[in-house]
């Protein structure tokens, strides 16, 4: 039951060239996102999460940023190759994002109506009162009591909670067909992290529209996706759906996190396993597996080449040279 | 707000009344007025014994301050300087509105700064819109065209400029477009005075005498306050709400105004409102060098006399300017950031 294709993002690199050096933030990665299919994309912070979906849609800073390769089809359209007149049309309107922290991506010197408008005006061509209307109703929508009133606060005005649930409502202005959310729940309390997901779970289902949650925590996404992506310094080393990926992952680097995670079903005596080493830095230009000094599973080929991402079983890919299961070369 | 800078203003009273207080005991060694007012002829010491006692320069400092300050209608002075005070004094005090009579001119000091402000308020508000508006533009095109050549170019000239002097920058605009352009038969900019005697003071002749000085202060003024535009416009740019405005798919312009420019305008307001009130003072070397009869001329004029009167009045002036546009500044600053809210 495949459903139609709406992104085919396929070997997209992104750098950035910094005094320092340059940052290779990512590597070639390539994914598919169908209708109405929501995707996870785990990985610890600074793996290149956010650059990989701000690349698409042309949110990367250039310079420093470069788009190295790539193509990003959305709708049989190239994103990367589009132009800021054509792009605009599409962010915001078909792609929209969430960002992680709610507190400094609004704009603190304009109302959190006018943040809501502005939007319908520019893609819905609305007219002022008919977007302020508009505006109330998907205030309420997301949970926010009193909404006309609220309309001409600011956004300090809010808490964090009901801040994100104005970028949310704003972003769900144009009922996009894509959300990509950037940990949207991180900068939050846990009580209110929990919120925020089940009111997104909710929207998805009214919208109907595809999604891409960015999350460092493995642990959130069993209930919420249907495939995930498991990243790793700008690569993707493992992809499946959630349930073969928590009851048979296949990536080293997949078994550690996992491993990591707090678990109910876990016997008490089994402690949590925290990964050894530090993740690489992204400053050089990677030369073969670039989790391979944290392997428990290393082999030798894995310190001179990078393994590509291969499939290894239905619907099951994974960046490995190693067979997990019965040790050794795959 | 209102009570807000009701306060403000109430605080202000007691600043006010200690610098009046430090700049009128200064005032004291600024020089000797009598050394100057009877011209090149030298004064005989009785005479001069008689003006200080008609100008009441005589009597303790802390006397001459309430004078100042309050008048002398209240008590008998010695207006024929003989040492007996026989006549009343006429003199109301700064907090009735009278700032007393310049000691060289014998005008009111009044009359005096009323014949000169408006010229310098003409010059000074032209070049402050000039360097606004030029600084707002410049600092924004260099700031998105981050690193550009025209960035570069704008970062060269800028340090250029700003580490001239002012008479330099005057000599050399003097030099280019006036002194040169004359001696090949092309039109020129006048370089002295408001107008010429026999076309009026007309609106044309003060726009036309206006460019030369006007374009030598905002040529410095424009370098630094540009630099500060652009790099307040650059923190602002890379903010997340400057994303999450492109993520919304807004266009470039409408977020560059809209979203970015009431951010990044609100450090250039403070430093707006530390310049404005010293504008008033005029521009001390600038109009001296083009002749423009403003107050940075009455300024220095007086000084080199110790015309006390009118140099107090000057300063006090500024004084309180400084305190009222703070203020303003203020009630300005929380307009455009609703974070910031006074009780
Ligand atoms: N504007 C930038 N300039 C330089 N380096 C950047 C920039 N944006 C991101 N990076 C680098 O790219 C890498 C990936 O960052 P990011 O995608 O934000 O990580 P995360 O997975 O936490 O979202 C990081 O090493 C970060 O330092
Ligand atoms: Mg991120």
């Amino acid at each position: 039951m495949e459903r139609p294709l709406l992104l085919d993002v396929a070997d997209l690199q992104t750098r950035f060239h910094t005094p320092e050096g340059t940052v290779y933030a990512v590597n070639g990665i390539s994914y598919r996102l169908h209708e109405g299919e929501t995707l996870a994309m785990v990985g610890e912070s600074g793996c290149g999460k956010s650059v990989s979906m701000m690349s698409i849609l042309g949110l990367i800073p250039i310079p420093p940023g470069e788009i190295v390769s790539g193509t990003a089809r959305y709708r049989d359209r190239d994103l990367l190759r589009m132009s800021e007149e054509e792009l605009e049309q599409v962010r915001g309107k078909e792609i929209a994002m969430i960002f992680q922290d709610p507190m400094t991506s609004l704009n603190p010197v304009l109302t959190v109506g006018k943040q809501i408008t502005e939007m319908l005006q520019k893609h819905m061509g609305m007219k002022p009162a008919e977007a302020a209307d508009r505006a109330v109703q998907l205030l309420e929508w997301v949970g926010i009591p009193d909404a006309r009133r609220r309309l001409a606060d600011y956004p300090h005005q809010f808490s964090g909670g009901m801040r994100q649930r104005v970028m949310i409502a704003m972003q769900l202005a144009c009922t996009p067909s894509i959300l990509i959310a950037d940990e949207p729940t991180t900068a939050l309390d846990v009580t209110i992290q929990a919120q925020i997901m089940d009111l997104v779970i909710r929207l998805r289902e009214e919208v109907g529209m595809a999604m891409i949650w960015i999350t460092h925590n493995l642990g959130v996404v069993a209930g919420l996706a249907e495939r995930v992506m498991v990243m790793y310094a700008g690569f993707i080393v493992e992809e499946a759906n959630v349930d073969d990926l928590f009851q048979d992952p296949r990536h080293p680097y997949t078994i550690a996190l996992l491993a990591a995670l707090p678990r109910v079903d876990r016997r008490r005596d089994r402690r949590l396993k925290s990964i050894p080493g530090a993740p690489p830095s992204l400053l050089v230009k990677p030369r073969g597996c670039p989790f391979a000094p944290r392997c428990e599973f290393v082999i030798a080929r894995c310190q001179s080449e990078m393994p590509p991402l291969e499939l290894i079983a239905p619907r099951h890919k994974i960046a490995c040279w190693v067979d997990v299961l019965r040790g050794g070369s795959r | 707000m209102g009570r807000y800078v009701a306060r403000r203003l109430l605080q202000a009273v007691p600043l006010l009344f200690i610098i009046s207080v430090i700049l009128f005991v200064l005032m004291q060694s600024i020089g000797d007025p009598l050394a100057t007012m009877s011209g090149r002829r030298p004064t005989r010491s009785a005479d001069r014994e008689r003006l200080k006692r008609q100008l009441g320069l005589d009597q303790p400092v802390l006397m001459q301050y309430v004078y100042w300050l309050v008048g002398n209608d209240w008590t008998s002075i010695d207006l024929d300087g003989d040492g007996v005070r026989e006549t009343r004094g006429e003199r109301k005090g700064v907090l009735r509105g009278d700032l007393g009579r310049s000691l060289k001119k014998r005008q009111p000091v009044l009359d005096l700064i009323g014949e000169r402000l408006p010229n310098t308020l003409l010059l000074m508000g032209t070049y402050e819109m000039v360097v606004l508006v030029g600084a707002v533009a410049l600092g924004i095109y260099s700031a998105v065209r981050q690193y550009s050549i025209f960035d570069h170019a704008v970062t060269g000239v800028s340090f250029v400029l700003y580490s001239m002097p002012i008479f330099f920058i005057a000599l050399l605009s003097m030099y280019l477009l006036a002194v040169k352009p004359k001696q090949w038969g092309l039109p020129y900019f006048p370089t002295v005075g408001m107008f010429e005697p026999e076309a009026g003071k007309t609106v044309p002749q003060v726009i036309w005498h206006m460019v030369l000085p006007v374009l030598s202060l905002s040529l410095i003024s424009l370098a630094g306050y540009s630099r500060y535009m652009r790099s307040s416009m650059l923190e602002v740019l890379s903010q997340d709400y400057i994303r999450t405005a492109k993520s919304k798919g807004l266009e470039r312009r409408y977020v560059l105004f809209a979203h970015a420019l009431k951010n990044a305008s609100l450090p250039i307001v403070t430093l707006i409102g530390l310049d404005l009130p010293t504008l008033l003072g005029g521009a001390i070397v600038t109009e001296r060098i083009f002749g423009w009869p403003g107050m940075g001329r009455l300024f220095f004029d007086s000084v080199s006399d110790a015309d006390t009167p009118v140099v107090m009045a000057i300063l006090m002036m500024v004084s309180v300017a400084v305190v009222v546009f703070q203020i303003l500044t203020d009630v300005i600053y929380a307009w455009l950031d609703p974070r910031i809210r006074y009780e």
